[in-house]
């Protein structure tokens, strides 16, 4: 019942940022259509790092708990962050292509998805390589932990790393209030959204840990 | 303090074997110099360039052939059984942890001095001054306390060769980043003053993931 509200709410704003995007914001001067962009952009990279947080926090909990439960929950976490911080890079570098000719820059913000996408990358790929599940929960854990502790520290020293060469400047910070209206639209709809396919993914895990845990009995019954 | 007598005693057996068997420190040597010949060819001919690029090239090699003498360490304990015997003895997972850590450390600062004079000779570098040395004690410590955690986490997967530079590259991004800057600033004519900010960087880095690690590794040897 709440996963249809949670549908209903992140569908309905998601169809209403489409239209502010698309069709009720002004054009920019500058840099044109392609400014549009931004609208998306900066939903993308706050829901990764917002799922990177829920990683952490979940990873704790699994190794306090250690309930399957948390681990679900790191894990769902883990994959919708992936898909939103390679959204978040590739509108990144659309966006980078049309205003500055260049397709990447190693500009702090970027580098440190960059990262921070190498990290949910080894997340996954510690998991993949371990048989056992709760040796690959506890594992996914301690690199949520590190991973996470170690973003604050990327951003400061690419930023310290960057200041020795001139600065690109990112946002012109004047956002008129339509624009303005746009952005908080589509934030709010990208998080209703995060949340909707935390829900389900977590759901979705718990139910395939019961499917295997009833092969096994049923195979252990009738062997 | 008696917890960290027994992790020495660790270091201590680690270190006998080594110098019984010595195949750590020359492999991991050979390797190394070989790296750095390999960037010779690749940049060696504009001696200008060289010049600029030498303290990429030196920080490269020492994670390239960190992760090797990591990878390497606790190998041996898994495969006759050896991280059983320890976790049976009466020290602490903390114990065992600080005793790997100050083993790795002690087998980079051996590599790095025999690499060091072998990359000055060869790229016509100066290394040799008290800021380069501390620059290298922090960032070693660095690579050692998270390279310790990953590789006896990747050590218990399927593919542990593949996933130990996953886990260790992307994570140790601020103090490679930091400890080339620095080193640049050094070979151009900097004084102390003028790295700080990078020292402070990887001194942060070391605090926090020493921390870390030592909390968190007691989840990943456990049986």
């Amino acid at each position: 019942m709440k996963r249809k509200v949670l549908f209903f709410i992140s569908s309905g704003l998601l169809l209403a940022s489409f239209y502010m995007v698309l069709v009720f914001v002004p054009t920019e001067k500058d840099m044109g259509i392609v400014q549009r962009i931004f609208y998306y952009h900066v939903p993308l990279a706050w829901i990764a790092f917002l799922a990177f947080f829920v990683v952490f926090f979940a990873s704790i909990g699994y190794l306090i708990k250690r309930k399957p439960l948390w681990d679900h929950i790191a894990c769902a976490s883990a994959e919708i962050g992936l898909v939103f911080i390679s959204l978040m890079l590739l509108t990144g570098m659309i966006w980078a292509k049309a205003a500055w000719g260049a397709w990447w820059i190693w500009e702090p913000r970027l580098t440190t998805s960059l990262v921070l996408w190498f990290i949910y990358v080894a997340y996954f790929i510690v998991r993949a390589y371990v048989i056992e599940e709760e040796r690959k929960a506890r594992f996914g854990a301690v690199v949520g932990i590190i991973g996470f502790l170690n973003v604050p520290l990327v951003f400061l020293s690419v930023t310290l790393w960057r200041t020795q060469h001139p600065p690109l400047t990112i946002f012109t910070e004047g956002l008129v209030g339509s624009m303005m209206a746009t952005l908080m639209v589509c934030l709010v709809a990208f998080n209703f959204f995060y949340f909707y396919l935390l829900a389900e993914g977590t759901l979705m895990k718990a139910d395939e840990r019961t499917v295997k845990q009833l092969k096994e009995e049923s195979i252990r019954r009738n062997p | 303090m008696r917890e960290i007598a027994k992790a020495c005693v660790i270091a201590a057996k680690d270190m006998l074997t080594e110098i019984r068997t010595r195949e750590v420190i020359s492999s991991v040597v050979v390797f190394a110099v070989l790296v750095i010949v390999i960037f010779n060819f690749a940049f060696g001919s504009n001696q200008q360039a060289a010049g600029l690029v030498a303290p990429g090239i030196i920080w490269v090699t020492f994670a390239f052939a960190g992760i090797l003498s990591l990878n390497r360490s606790f190998v041996l304990e898994k495969e006759e059984d050896c991280i059983e015997g320890l976790m049976v003895a009466p020290i602490s997972r903390e114990a065992i942890y600080l005793g790997k850590f100050f083993g790795n450390l002690l087998f980079i600062f051996l590599i790095q001095a025999i690499v060091i004079p072998v990359f000055s000779l060869l790229f016509n570098v100066g290394f040799f001054n008290i800021e380069l040395v501390l620059i290298t004690i922090l960032a070693s410590v660095g690579f050692a306390s998270v390279g310790t955690l990953f590789a006896a986490m990747a050590v218990s997967t399927r593919a542990r060769e593949l996933v130990l530079p996953i886990l260790f590259f992307p994570v140790i991004t601020p103090v490679i980043i930091a400890a080339v800057n620095a080193s640049a600033v050094i070979l151009g004519g900097g004084v102390l003053s003028d790295i700080t900010q990078w020292l402070g960087i990887i001194g942060a880095f070391d605090i926090i993931f020493i921390v870390a690690s030592y909390l968190v590794f007691c989840f990943i040897i456990e049986e």
